[in-house]
């Protein structure tokens, strides 16, 4: 290893800090201020680089200099802004009052919008940016050459970093923005017009994240795939660096861009987990980021489960509705029973994740990794123990009940949105060993041949029995949650501190909880498994933790029929619309910021309130 | 004596009764249910539908085949196994189409031959490049017009054996395709160079390369030749930042699939050039049926066809030519019809061999070279896959049928 290629390792690795920072700069200032989670960050990305990528070239031909260049780069990035004021204006700030996750569920449908949006405006192929005028010319740098445009990311980090302190320390918008970041409560009460904070604070994340697409062009083309390849990364920037926190997100983006940089050479193959990895070892050993503060206490968790007296309908809707579905074979062709299945599976997936957000306020991003683990070990069973499906469907409830206890063991000294990322830091680094981990779990073509016995395989006596599986396994959570175990997770929900004060043991309930959670989704993953014939690491992505959290967002989490209600909406929905067009990215996205303005608390929880209202 | 009204009732009736027939004598169309990626890699499956709804129109404007038209019905396969399973799935049960084709991830094309496999349906993989399709996960309902790893890699590897390079560097995407193309390569370049050594490997995520430390690890490493198998926005990553690091000069870079046209346009004028590549040198193909053919395509959609557009077009001629011999759209008559059948292409001859249901359709192998403001290729050849399939041994020994 001679110096210089260490060295100019280490300035690629700073070239793509730089570019992280600038984008993970916006999302952690606009979390700070209005405590949304913004996953449409990535998209407005996309957009400042597309942007870019065609406004730049035309201006190059009008007159060619670094003028035009750098014109165009602001430029793409100020129209960006704009973008994020708009988003502001239309959609966030009418559900500004609605729990905090639902604005995250907006955010999913903005993203779905601008995929197809971006394909429709610029076109389908891959757009290359031109060079920067002027620095077209590598440099020499000891003995070797270094594309001198990488000099100038290098340099802008730092700018902006500067730019933004400058803000955030010297203008008034930038106290406010400081203020609304530690108590924005307390700034509502002094009399600060919140609209005109917030709309300012969009506009300046959406900037800062058009200028990191911007100024991408001249290194990368820009693509369809930039919003999700970049969003995780900004995720564990900002989480790792603390939320809100900009000299964290410098931080953190320099240490992930190093550990990229030098990470594939001892691993070419880690890219997929390194930024995780990190993100874990941080959070294990300071559990809010390098500056991060702790979240402020009680209130702004989403509200879950209220204790209720139990409706005399219940015993009757719990015999009922069973005894219905039981009837579907009889009417429907095999399709639909396909459809059905998947949907009693996601409806059991969904509400294994309301018993840890509705009823215990633990927020997961991955729950997928226990839908994953039951898929998985349901099929590892099937494929190295020759396991029949009897033996191996409780098998992978076994290992997602293992991985929930270890997950949950690690995720419980930490809460809010660190715990959302930690457990997505979880799921991850299962995905990268279920890919990676070709000879045992078959990488990314995954474990073919998981299929039921015959008794069983017919369509219509794999439905029967999902059907008695997951009514059974609802059945029994749903008593957890009027169990005393539930009362004192929502004791927990509710108050930490008088919780620890009449003597519940927190940590051990929350843990419970995981472990309960994650058999849950186990059992929903395995059923899944069986249904499909095969298993393979997409159960283990991120769009699947995003699928379970829009089920049981879109149904709402203040009720029990919340999650089975999401689940057959989202499933049905995208199943109805996909064959439709090709734009059905977008038919979905608007579907699900249309059903979130006219539901702000999910569907079920939406018509409970008006029944309330009403009474 | 009848009167007028009855008359005319029973002449109306006796009209329809005679008009009837005719209005039947249309048959159902054949339906054929296609999938590919058309959201997520638009780039090449665009052009690849627009290839193929070229067949379909010329096919059907001569009256179809076995005197009834082809319905193709077409979906977006999602890019995922398992969006690509249930879109099949619903394909077969809602749709009922005869029959599957399409695709394009190798991942997906795995998990399709599967499907094919338990539902017993036939399934024709247009674009999944990945070896096992027709080996390791090969069956007897899953078919492959494009030619695999081993046939595109080995072409490469024989230009491989003029430059003299010995020590080799891999820089491919971190899935099936990518990962069955290295090792094909590595068995390869040892059987064919003597002494040649792989020095470096890297693996970046599918269209997440961080090019600049790719670049930088695989000069450090000195090799004289790279062998390439990113493609996508990966591959413009790739040329930009090692031109611009000077990591091609005084190399031999052997490049999958870089000079089709879907991938060597966006590079616009940053061609590499003197990269030995797979492609398709469209505009210098002089056989007058392919002449026809881009004629034909470019009337029709004012644009420029690409390797996915002649996919297409060479996929639904192929359907149609089985159906005609089989007789029928059982699944079993296609099958048998397709086993060693031979095609007449706009290209050439064709044949899908039965041993392992892999078509001999071959790919053109030449230089990059810059033409006016876009790549081309030079010096190229077309090479038959028919000399360039896996030994009838090697088959056998991966097949599990």
């Amino acid at each position: 290893m001679d110096p210089s290629f260490l060295a100019i390792q280490a300035l690629n690795g700073l070239a793509s800090a730089s570019s992280l920072f600038i984008t993970a700069c916006g999302l952690t200032l606009v979390f700070g201020v209005t405590r949304i989670v913004n996953f449409a960050h990535g998209s407005l990305y996309m957009v400042g680089a597309y942007t870019a990528a065609t406004l730049v070239p035309r201006l190059l031909e009008f007159s060619y200099g670094p003028m035009a260049f750098w014109a165009g780069i602001l430029a793409s990035a100020l129209l960006v802004g704009l973008i994020g004021i708009l988003l502001e204006i239309l959609l966030l700030r009418r559900i500004y009052h609605a729990p905090e996750l639902f604005q995250l569920l907006a955010t999913f449908g903005v993203v779905l919008v601008l995929q197809d949006v971006v394909v429709q405006v610029f076109g389908p192929q891959d757009i290359l940016g031109p060079r920067a005028p002027g620095l077209r010319q590598p440099v020499e740098i000891l003995g070797r050459r270094f594309p001198s445009y990488e000099l100038v990311l290098i340099a802008a980090g730092p700018v902006v970093l500067g730019l933004v302190w400058l803000l955030l320390r010297k203008t008034r918008f930038g106290i406010l923005v400081r203020a609304a970041t530690q108590d924005r409560d307390m700034v509502a009460a002094l009399g600060v017009n919140q609209a005109l904070l917030f709309t300012g604070t969009l506009f300046l994340g959406a900037f800062l994240a058009g200028l990191g697409g911007a100024l991408q062009i001249p290194r990368v083309a820009a693509n369809t795939g930039m919003d999700l390849s970049i969003i995780a990364e900004c995720f564990v920037v900002t989480v790792v660096g603390g939320m809100g926190s900009v000299p964290g997100a410098f931080l953190a983006a320099l240490i992930i861009g190093q550990l990229q940089a030098f990470g594939i050479l001892i691993f070419p193959k880690s890219t997929l987990v390194v930024v995780f990895l990190l993100m874990a070892v941080v959070l294990a050993v300071r559990p809010y980021g390098f500056f991060g503060r702790p979240e402020i206490v009680g209130g702004s968790h989403a509200v879950g489960i209220s204790s209720r007296k139990p409706s005399q309908h219940g015993v009757l809707a719990w015999i009922a509705v069973p005894l219905l579905l039981a009837l579907l074979p009889l009417v429907a062709d095999a399709y639909f029973l396909k459809v059905a299945i998947e949907i009693l599976i996601f409806a059991l997936f969904a509400f294994s994740l309301q018993l840890l957000i509705g009823v215990g306020g633990l927020v997961s991003f991955g729950h997928a990794a226990f839908f994953g683990l039951g898929a998985y070990g349901a099929a590892l069973a099937v494929k190295w123990l020759g396991a029949p499906m009897g033996a191996a469907l409780p098998l992978g409830v076994l290992l997602a009940a293992v991985g929930g206890a270890l997950i949950g063991a690690l995720v419980v000294r930490l809460s809010g949105i660190y715990l959302a990322m930690m457990t997505l830091a979880a799921a991850q680094i299962l995905y990268a060993v279920a890919f990676q981990w070709v000879e045992v779990t078959g990488g990314d073509n995954g474990i073919v041949g998981v299929w039921p016995p015959d008794w069983i395989g017919a369509r219509s006596a794999y439905y029967l029995l999902t059907l008695a599986v997951t009514a059974a396994a609802l059945f029994l959570l749903t008593h957890l949650i009027a169990s005393p175990f539930g009362y004192a997770l929502r004791a927990a929900r509710d108050s930490e501190a008088r919780a620890e004060a009449i003597g519940l043991h927190l940590r051990r309930h929350r843990w419970m909880a995981f472990t309960i959670a994650g058999a849950s989704a186990g059992l929903a993953g395995g059923l899944y498994a069986f249904s499909r014939g095969s298993v393979d690491p997409s159960l283990l992505g991120i769009p699947t933790s995003v699928d379970a959290l829009t089920m049981l967002l879109l149904g709402g989490i203040q009720t029990i029929a919340g999650a089975p209600v999401g689940a057959a909406i989202l499933h049905a929905l995208r199943d109805w619309i996909m064959p439709l067009t090709a734009f059905w990215r977008l038919l979905l996205g608007l579907s699900i910021i249309i059903m979130v303005l006219v539901f702000p608390h999910g569907l079920v929880g939406t018509l409970a309130r008006w029944r309330e209202e009403r009474t | 004596m009848a009167k007028t009204s009855t008359i005319r009732w029973l002449a109306l009736g006796l009209g329809l009764a005679l008009a009837g027939p005719a209005a039947q004598a249309q048959p159902a169309p054949i339906k054929i249910g296609e999938l590919n990626s058309y959201s997520k890699w638009a780039a090449f499956t665009v052009p690849y539908r627009q290839g193929w709804q070229l067949a379909l129109d010329e096919i059907n404007a001569k009256g179809g085949v076995l005197g009834r038209k082809i319905e193709i019905v077409s979906r977006d396969d999602g890019a995922t196994t398992g969006d690509s399973t249930r879109v099949a799935e619903e394909l077969v049960t809602r749709e009922g189409v005869s029959f599957l084709f399409g695709s394009f991830l190798s991942n997906v094309g795995v998990a399709m031959a599967d499907y094919a496999n338990q539902k017993k349906i036939l399934y024709i993989a247009t674009e999944p490049l990945t070896d096992a399709i027709t080996m390791a996960q090969g069956n007897r309902y899953t078919f492959r017009v494009r030619p695999n790893n081993y046939m595109q890699v080995g072409m490469l590897v024989d230009q491989a054996k003029a430059s003299g390079a010995k020590r080799w560097a891999i820089v491919a995407p971190n899935y099936e395709y990518g990962q069955s193309a290295a090792e094909v390569f590595k068995r390869l370049i040892k059987e064919r160079v003597p002494g040649a050594q792989i020095v470096a490997e890297q693996y970046p995520a599918l269209g997440k390369i961080e090019a600049g430390a790719t670049v930088s690890a695989l000069e450090q490493a000195k090799p004289d030749g790279i062998f390439n198998v990113t493609f996508g926005p990966d591959l413009t990553q790739f040329v930009r930042e090692g031109n611009a690091r000077g990591l091609f000069e005084g190399k031999s870079v052997l490049s999958l699939l870089t000079g089709e046209p879907e991938w060597l346009l966006p590079l616009k004028d940053e061609i590499p050039e003197g990269w030995t590549v797979t492609g398709y040198p469209w505009d210098e193909i002089k056989e007058p049926k392919h002449k026809a053919f881009v004629d034909a395509y470019r009337a029709k959609y004012n644009d420029t066809p690409r390797l996915g557009s002649l996919l297409g077009y060479i996929t639904v001629y192929m359907i149609r030519d089985t159906i005609e011999r089989a007789g029928s759209v059982e699944t079993d008559a296609l099958i048998k019809a397709l086993e060693d059948a031979k095609f007449d292409t706009v290209i050439g001859p064709v044949t899908m061999r039965g041993l392992d249901n892999q078509s001999t359709m071959g790919a053109w192998v030449g230089k990059l070279v810059l033409k006016g403001a876009t790549g081309g290729m030079t010096g190229w050849t077309y090479n038959d896959g028919a000399s360039f399939m896996p030994s009838e041994a090697d088959v056998k020994a991966a097949r599990k049928d």
